[in-house]
């Protein structure tokens, strides 16, 4: 039923710098997987790619779904969702921003409205909902993206650095939402930080990049 | 010093009273310059989105030439619509010369690349990381467009804005190809032209203070519109 992703010898270079080498993982059991490692190592490249937003130099992404392979398409891009680390807020309503990978999947209405308000006090927004979502502080702007990821209700959610430029505050707040959403079933989560002990409370398995390579830091749980 | 003045509340009261004449000019300027804005968004919106989503050869070369001609001359572009229309032309058969729809052919050329050209400098300034995000969220490759040009609607309006602004004060090609008929092809440009030629100041007084006001409303939409662009943005 849950879906899993099994990354193999995942290759990137850019302007023939190689960024990512062979990296290989099996992200199937679920959970939060927390990949760390320096500034420019590769993580949010890594991200890209296991969630379909742009494709490997070589190597493969293959999802599955009870051990059976399930075709990249437009079907399977709509069961996973990735945060970037910049967000992407449209120039509309909080209540708009969220609403909007609804209304792409022709989810209207009553419907709607319900399911924003319920993503929006998970991640306490809800009295933001009719500002301008171009107008939310750095930490309240993260919360919108990872509202805006839940809505649809993904069953991966990748995270670039959903904690970087956030006050502590902030960043506890979205630990807690992260928290709140394993111990409720939720997606898989597989997400970047740069704070150690942040990947250390959080994390079921950690992972690194170091020199273009992927390890496993150790399992946790 | 006193004939201007004399003249100038002749031209009130003929505003105020609302003259049939004077009602007749600016109806059909506005039908004039309204309908071929309207041409001109319906066939400069797509062509405008087409340039800012896909690659194709000869593109660039299209975007200078639009770039070129939002600042063609009037003149030059009544003088091109003449020569086409006129009874040995090519067209001439069609015998729209000296009729408002020929009006409104010039003014669809003058307002096009203004609209097309305008329109695609705001699709391609949207921040790229509005079509990251609409992907990261399931888009399909049409819904991420229309994403796009959901945030260049600010954009998007100026240029229409800015397009009526050019067909409403524009005077050369009307005049050649609409011929300033009475009753039947004359607008407030044209009449305040001849009208002034003839020393005939109330009436294009009037003419010109309702121009004036109509440019005047057309600027400030312009700038709440581009205020409110940029109203959200706080990074
Ligand atoms: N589109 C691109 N074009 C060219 N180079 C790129 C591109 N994207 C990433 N890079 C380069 O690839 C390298 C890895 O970038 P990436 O963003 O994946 O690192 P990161 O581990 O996420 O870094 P950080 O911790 O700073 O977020 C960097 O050197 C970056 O300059
Ligand atoms: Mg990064």
């Amino acid at each position: 039923m849950r879906l899993g992703i099994e990354v193999s010898n995942i290759t990137k270079k850019y302007n023939g710098d190689p960024i990512l080498r062979n990296c290989s993982f099996s992200f199937k059991k679920p959970g939060v997987y927390i990949l760390t490692g320096p500034n420019g190592c590769g993580k949010s490249t890594f991200l890209r790619i296991s969630s379909l937003i742009e494709p490997p130099d070589s190597g493969t992404v293959i999802f599955f779904s009870d051990d059976n392979p399930v075709p990249a398409d437009l079907q399977l891009r709509r069961r996973i969702t990735l945060v970037l680390p910049k967000v992407g807020v449209f120039n509309a309503t909080v209540f708009r921003n969220i609403a909007y990978g609804l209304k792409i999947r022709g989810i209207h209405g009553r419907e709607a409205e319900e399911k924003v308000n319920r993503a929006l006090e998970f991640v306490r927004l809800s009295h933001k909902k009719d500002q301008n979502g171009l107008t939310l502080s750095s930490g309240e702007t993260q919360r919108l993206g990872i509202a805006r990821a839940l809505v649809i209700e993904p069953e991966i959610l990748f995270l670039d650095e959903p904690t970087a430029s956030v006050d502590q505050k902030n960043s506890l707040i979205i630990e807690e939402i992260i928290l709140a959403m394993k111990k409720e079933n939720g997606p898989t989560v597989i997400m970047t930080t740069h704070d150690q002990s942040q990947a250390n409370r959080l994390a079921d398995t950690l992972l690194v990049i170091r020199d273009g390579v992927l390890s496993a830091g150790g399992d946790r749980k | 010093m006193d004939s201007i003045i004399e003249s100038f509340s002749k031209a009130l009261s003929l505003i105020l009273n609302l003259d049939r004449e004077l009602r007749e000019i600016i109806f059909l300027s506005i039908e004039v310059s309204g309908t071929a804005l309207i041409a001109a968004t319906i066939i400069g919106l797509p062509v405008s989105a087409l340039l800012g989503f896909k690659r194709f050869p000869l593109r660039g070369a299209i975007i200078s030439m639009l770039n070129t001609f939002m600042g063609l001359p009037p003149v030059a572009v009544g003088l091109f619509i003449y020569l086409l229309l006129s009874r040995s032309g090519p067209l001439g058969f069609l015998a729209l010369l000296y009729t408002p729809t020929a009006m409104i052919i010039a003014q669809t050329i003058l307002a096009f690349p203004i609209v097309a050209s305008l329109s695609h400098s705001a699709i391609v300034s949207v921040d790229p990381i509005i079509r990251q995000a609409s992907m990261t969220l399931g888009a399909t490759p049409l819904q991420i467009s229309l994403a796009i040009i959901r945030e260049a609607r600010y954009g998007i309006i100026s240029a229409v804005i800015a397009g009526l602004g050019r067909v409403m004060a524009e005077v050369g090609a009307i005049l050649i190809v609409g011929g300033n008929i009475a009753g039947f092809t004359r607008v407030m440009t044209t009449t305040i032209a001849m009208e002034t030629d003839k020393g005939n100041f109330e009436l294009a007084l009037a003419l010109g203070i309702i121009l004036l006001t109509i440019s005047l409303l057309i600027n400030l939409a312009l700038y709440f519109i581009q205020k409110r662009g940029v109203a959200g943005v706080n990074r």
